[in-house]
């Protein structure tokens, strides 16, 4: 909050160690280091926590615990024991988004999650790849499920459109959800914040506000991982049964 | 965690047999545990938040994509505005049925419907459009 008086200041990409390759940038940004963070974090955090292998799990095995059998929960109830060979996928998928929104929380970090091109290119990379699933597992037969059975046929051009626009829509609801609801958060965080100063004595009011959206900010980052990661299980289950 | 209840009983260092056998039971178990209905369970586990937070972007999503297609088919086309005007229908009532399929816990997702046992001969989503 010092470097900038505007509340969208958090959000610029910053180059780091600026570089390029035949033409394209590569520099290594903020956004970049913080992918990094997420990452060695949560390694750390899988890692170094169950080292020990206790009987009894003190608190970070615990976690480490926790985390692991609550998406191993989850993509059995949504996927059933198929999804098995895609818990790793999952698994990091959601510590990925969960670093990522919650490293976001400290003061002076950046939020990657909240720009549209790294949610993008997480949301499209599990379409493609459910998509393939589906077409590798069922062959000409994923197609025909863009007709849902039962319909009149005179109803199939109207309908097939509908569900294939229905269908290309699953990435861009993916990602713009979590993307604005990091975005809109941090931006109100700040946006509350800057009226504390201002108002002297009365700042009192906007910092017991701040206090509240910051715990709503840590749900909402919590929750916004949970949904990208729970209905990436349920796409996985739609591309192995089909249905 | 359905496994861990039994690992905190007092014995500290169980011989290593008994923890294979565990291991083969919670085996089996993960394994066998497949026959209920699988989106119905996962949804009801609370998560009525992260379903309403589902709904808004889903609308409108599939209209964003479905005006996206539009103006590329125009433009490809040189048809005017006639795919745009199209598809925004028809993205509309693509929005309209995720929502629709979300709300009704059809496996929550677009595109697909899952098979529950309640469908019969009757049409839900075709009926939905028009």
């Amino acid at each position: 909050m010092a470097e900038g008086s505007s509340p969208l200041e958090q959000f610029v990409i910053r180059q780091w160690v600026p570089a390029e390759i035949g033409g394209v940038d590569v520099s290594f940004t903020n956004s970049a280091a913080f992918m990094v963070a997420a990452v060695v974090l949560a390694s750390a955090l899988m890692i170094l926590s169950v080292r020990q292998r206790a009987m009894v799990p003190n608190r970070w095995q615990l976690l480490a615990e926790l985390s692991y059998s609550f998406i191993a929960k989850m993509l059995s109830d949504t996927v059933g024991k198929e999804g098995r060979p895609y818990f790793p996928f999952v698994f990091t998928l959601f510590m990925f988004v969960l670093f990522g929104n919650f490293l976001g929380m400290l003061p002076y970090s950046f939020t990657f999650t909240s720009h549209l091109a790294v949610t993008f290119a997480l949301a499209a990379f599990i379409f493609i790849a459910v998509t393939l699933i589906a077409v590798f597992k069922h062959g000409i037969k994923f197609f025909s499920f863009f007709l849902p059975h039962g319909v009149p046929i005179a109803m199939a051009p109207l309908l097939i459109p509908i569900e294939i626009i229905s269908y290309l829509s699953r990435p861009v609801s993916l990602s713009v959800r979590l993307f604005a609801n990091m975005m809109a958060g941090h931006t109100l965080l700040k946006v509350v914040a800057g009226f504390v100063v201002p108002l002297g004595i009365f700042g009192v009011v906007p910092v017991a506000g701040l206090v509240a959206v910051t715990a709503l900010e840590l749900l909402i980052s919590f929750l916004q991982a949970y949904i990208f990661t729970i209905l990436t299980c349920i796409y996985i289950s739609d591309a192995v049964h089909l249905h | 965690m359905r496994g861990l209840p039994e690992m905190t009983e007092d014995t500290p260092q169980p011989p290593n047999e008994d923890l294979d056998s565990r291991l083969r039971e919670a085996r089996k178990r993960l394994g066998g545990e497949d026959d209920a209905p699988r989106h119905q369970r996962s949804q009801d586990m609370g998560t009525g938040i992260a379903l309403a937070a589902r709904i808004g972007t889903e609308l409108v999503a599939a209209v964003a994509v479905a005006v996206g297609i539009g103006l590329l088919l125009d433009w490809w086309l040189e048809t005017g505005p006639w795919f745009l005007i199209t598809f925004i229908f028809l993205g509309a009532g693509a929005g309209m049925m995720n929502v629709y399929r979300v709300a009704n816990r059809l496996g929550g997702t677009a595109g697909y419907r899952d098979q529950r046992p309640k469908r019969n001969g009757a049409d839900p989503d075709g009926g939905e459009e028009k």
